[in-house]
């Protein structure tokens, strides 16, 4: 290997990386709040990448039906609830949030899709379609069982994984889809060319990683994400609602996965079933952070495009058993230089309903 | 009249014997894969239901069995029996080192761990070249039994069946025994278990290896019966169905791995019936509705479909054991009076807090020693340094003539330590009498193996005996049949308390025994503790029933603000200044 296609590698794997930090910061930040290890949000990353795709190639994007369908199941449980606890005055509200709310950016790119669109049209559109994704999932798969184990949620995000990436086929057929490049520019850097996209991609991530920092130190609402991390009694005794949280948490991941489709989308072909390993890698970065920390979480996402990158042109077809594989001595290291006491562990006592 | 309970057991195994000659080709087929299957949800209910862990690649160790025995039979022309050997060894070799590096650490690393090793291990078999990458390997000869060659369907199916009825009778076995136990004790928090004197990271890795090679054993069945191993039986979804089959089926129950594997396959088998009718990506939106399924099971129906049958059938009375020769007692070379506990120069900081401060104190032989002192002065922190649940700063703590500093709670609890705990600690959905059989774990030795299959019902009974002549100590004995979770706080403490007595230990730490109790209950607690010193038990006690304390201890230890502020005999502390000072802040 010359050292300049090693600098092509670390390029490609630091822009490549960029995303999973991305990716490892929404996963940090739902997990840290709610205790959800998301794993569908590598799917969510995919169905953005998916509708950029589409609506560029004049189809009507499945994400229309996904949200509408989320929207309904969401909506009759929220209203049977309220009705059962005879809150019925709570009802109106409770329809424009999950009603009325996810279906203006589906009608909108319900109405936009087949026409000749700008293509800063589409990332917005995208963008807004793509919203209301997560904060739907938590609301009819996740909220019921808030206050179960991580065990039984983690079980449950990745039965709607499964669901998500079989109606991603379902909307989207099996065919790969590539975006256009928001920006076709070159830069000529000494012996190497570093693409538009690339520079793209590295300077959203740092940019949406400096404003996810200056949202959870500068405003209200984001203390209230911290304080629900630190300790959820606590929170909720100070008047914090652990489901808005929750739906906060989830929506500014949702919002982190439809940049992360819109930036990869150019940058790879994708199919239905991508994301799930887009988010799965930048999981092992975010375990690498020991998922609590989020600099930590992202210099983890790094390392692991680096490492993907690497591999991809030693082994191309093993570079995921590298990538995955790196994650065992990754927690070996971490469980010998973990602390060790056992005092602090969170009891988790389930029980069962059975008599 | 015991046959009744037995009746559905009957019915299940009558049907599955006649089974082959009713039903045609096709459906035995069917019931040789929910065979096979049971046997790798059986490790997941072991792990999941019973043990408290998850996997989500026990389809990649199914394909680590299959593999091994399809490499060693068709490309190197092995015996499947040998075949056999080589998917357990593989299996439990994997299984341990993934085990050893995510046990220790938090309870979901496991989980996340075995989707991305699931995931590399899918693309490994898909592009190893000796294993024939993507396509797979083919020729994979039929297991014989002596002469008879198992390639038949109903041959296949008498193999698996039989097989599995008496992998289920070792499993049934081994939960009902010492170690089976400590396994189901594993589920709701370490600190109680290590508390027993059980090593939670060996028995965690235990069921781990053990359902890996429950998977082993079910992988060698498929290859053998396929006669062909491809890679993508043994990817992602593969395992989340095999964890959707021990959820459906009763993730606790051993039943559960055969009534769960026998549903999701019909179910499986009905939609690919049914779903082409409507689409042509039928196989995708099998999977949509099993993740929907999924997720209803767990909002609605957690326990799974045994627990549900189960409320409905009679449940057999636990029979209580007779008089059997008791379980040896400790040796304690104590001569009363001679220090049993020395607490020296001890510390323990959270950040700038020092919850502990240097404290000092000995703990003699055959002494009550009442620890007290206002809230928050580092009473139970420093129960924690003593039984090792918490690791202390500074200071050394010994215990006879070890050195309790840097054991492991496991360890400080088989050398004579017993506590029990501020906040309870029990197993609500285990009876009061495996919950204090959980203390007997240190006084006894069965193994596994010996578990498995039954050579331990001797020193078993022994320890039933113990664990009810506890209970009836501290009141319990009438209730040893209920399940812990049904008792008042109150006795909940007392049930801890005789958990802690079956242990026989030779100093007994009680956080908070009396608080909750009633006064008659506390009038037994405070008798029984003086019957305890007077059989020469060192007893360390925190409590705030200054009344209960007083009567009680032969000395007080106070604490405030983490260090040490007086000790002597109840009088001398009820007139000292620093104590009045410290409890009603100041009388002067």
């Amino acid at each position: 290997m010359t050292w300049e296609i090693a600098l092509l590698l670390a390029q490609d794997g630091i822009s490549t990386g960029a995303i999973y930090v991305l990716v490892a910061l929404g996963i940090v930040l739902i997990f840290l709040v709610t205790r959800v290890i998301f794993v569908p949000f590598g799917d969510v990353v995919g169905y953005a990448a998916l509708t950029v795709a589409a609506l560029q190639l004049r189809q009507m994007p499945g994400t229309v039906w996904l949200v509408l369908t989320l929207a309904a199941i969401a909506t009759v449980m929220e209203a049977y609830g309220l009705a059962r606890r005879g809150q019925m005055h709570r009802v109106p509200k409770a329809l424009l949030l999950y009603a009325v709310l996810p279906t203006i950016p589906a009608v909108l790119v319900w109405l936009a899709a087949g026409r000749d669109l700008p293509i800063w049209l589409g990332i917005a559109l995208t963008l807004a379609i793509v919203m209301p994704i997560s904060p739907l999932l938590y609301r009819i798969a996740f909220r019921p069982l808030a206050d179960a184990s991580v065990l039984v949620l983690l079980i449950i995000a990745v039965a709607v994984h499964f669901a998500m990436s079989g109606l991603a086929l379902l909307y989207f057929g099996p065919e790969g889809f590539r975006s256009e490049p928001i920006t076709g520019a070159l830069f000529e850097l000494g012996p190497i060319t570093i693409s538009g996209q690339s520079i793209l991609i590295v300077a959203s991530s740092v940019v949406f990683s400096f404003l996810l920092f200056l949202f959870f130190e500068r405003t209200l609402a984001g203390k209230a994400l911290r304080a629900t991390a630190v300790n959820r009694v606590g929170a909720r005794l100070v008047g914090i609602l652990p489901s808005t949280t929750g739906a906060t948490a989830f929506l500014l991941a949702s919002a982190l996965a439809g940049i992360c489709g819109i930036l990869i989308g150019p940058v790879t072909t994708l199919y239905y079933d991508s994301g799930f390993l887009i988010g799965l890698k930048a999981f092992v970065g975010a375990i690498i952070g020991g998922l609590v920390s989020y600099p930590a979480a992202a210099a983890g996402a790094i390392f692991v495009g680096l490492l993907e990158s690497y591999a991809a042109f030693w082994y191309s077809a093993l570079k995921e058993v590298f990538v995955f594989s790196a994650l065992i001595p990754i927690l070996i290291w971490q469980s010998f230089t973990s602390a060790g006491g056992i005092e602090e562990e969170i009891e988790e006592e389930e029980r069962e309903g059975e008599a | 009249m015991r046959w009744k309970f037995h009746i559905p057991l009957g019915l299940a195994i009558a049907f599955i014997v006649v089974a082959p000659a009713i039903f045609g080709s096709f459906t035995i087929t069917l019931m040789n894969y929910i065979g096979i299957y049971a046997f790798a949800v059986l490790g997941l209910v072991l792990l999941t239901g019973v043990g408290g862990l998850t996997s989500f690649g026990q389809a990649a160790f199914v394909g680590i069995g299959a593999y091994a025995t399809a490499w060693y039979t068709a490309v190197q022309g092995g015996s499947p029996w040998i075949g056999l050997l080589l998917a357990l060894l593989l299996t439990s070799l994997v299984a341990t080192v993934l085990g050893a590096a995510t046990l220790r650490l938090g309870g979901h690393f496991l989980p996340l761990s075995t989707i991305a090793w699931g995931i590399a291990i899918f693309f490994l078999f898909g592009n190893i070249d000796a294993i024939g990458r993507y396509s797979g390997l083919s020729g994979i000869p039929a297991i014989t039994v002596g002469p008879i060659s198992l390639s038949g369907n109903v041959a296949m199916y008498c193999f698996i069946w039989g097989l599995l009825g008496i992998v289920m009778l070792l499993c049934r076995n081994l939960l009902d025994s010492r170690k089976g136990r400590a396994i189901r004790s594993l589920r709701g928090g370490i600190a109680m278990v290590e508390s027993l004197a059980i090593d939670s990271f060996r028995m965690r890795l235990a069921v781990f290896v053990f359902a890996g090679m429950l998977a082993g054993l079910a992988g060698w069945l498929y290859a053998h019966m396929q006669r062909y191993v491809n890679p993508a039986p043994f990817d992602i979804r593969p395992s989340i169905e095999l964890l959707l089959m021990a959820l459906v089926g009763g993730a606790g129950h051993i039943a559960g791995a055969v009534v769960g594997a026998a549903v999701i396959t019909l179910l499986k088998n009905t939609l690919q019936d049914v779903l082409p009718l409507f689409t042509r990506y039928s196989a995708q939106l099998e999977v949509v509705v099993f993740g929907v399924l999924f997720v209803v099971i767990l909002q609605k129906a957690r326990a799974g479909i045994v627990p549900m049958i189960n409320r409905y059938l009679p449940r057999p009375p636990l029979a209580l054991p007779a008089q059997v020769p008791p379980l040896a007692r400790r040796a304690r070379p104590i001569v009363s009076g001679q220090p049993v506990l020395t607490i020296h120069g001890t510390t323990k900081r959270f950040g700038a807090l020092a919850a502990v401060n240097d404290v000092s104190f000995e703990v003699k032989a055959g002494e009550v020693l009442g620890l007290i002192g206002p809230n928050g002065a580092g009473k139970s922190t420093l129960l924690n340094l003593i039984t090792g649940t918490a690791k202390a700063d500074a200071g050394r703590i010994m215990f006879l003539d070890h050195d309790l500093t840097k054991l492991a709670p496991h360890h400080i609890a088989a050398n004579g330590v017993a506590r029990t705990f501020q906040h309870v600690k029990l197993r609500p959905n285990m009876t009061l009498l495996d919950n204090a059989l959980l203390g007997t774990y240190s006084r006894t030795r069965s193994g596994f193996l010996a578990g498995a299959i039954r050579l331990d019902r001797n020193e078993e009974k022994s320890a039933q005996f113990e664990a009810l002549q506890q209970l009836k100590r501290v009141g319990l004995g009438e209730k040893a049949a209920e399940l812990a979770g049904n008792l008042p706080l109150g006795q909940q403490r007392l049930l801890e308390v005789a958990r802690a007595l079956a242990a026989d230990p030779v100093v007994v730490i009680l956080d908070e025994p009396a608080a909750g109790l009633r006064s008659l209950e506390k009038q037994i607690l405070s008798q029984l503790l003086r019957t305890l010193r007077n059989e020469g038990m060192t007893i360390v006690l925190v409590e705030h029933d200054m009344e209960f304390v007083m009567n009680l201890v032969d000395r007080i230890v106070v604490m405030d603000f983490g260090s040490k502020l007086a000790e002597g005999i109840p009088a001398d502390i009820r007139a000292e200044p620093r104590v009045q000072e410290a409890y009603l802040g100041g009388v002067a």
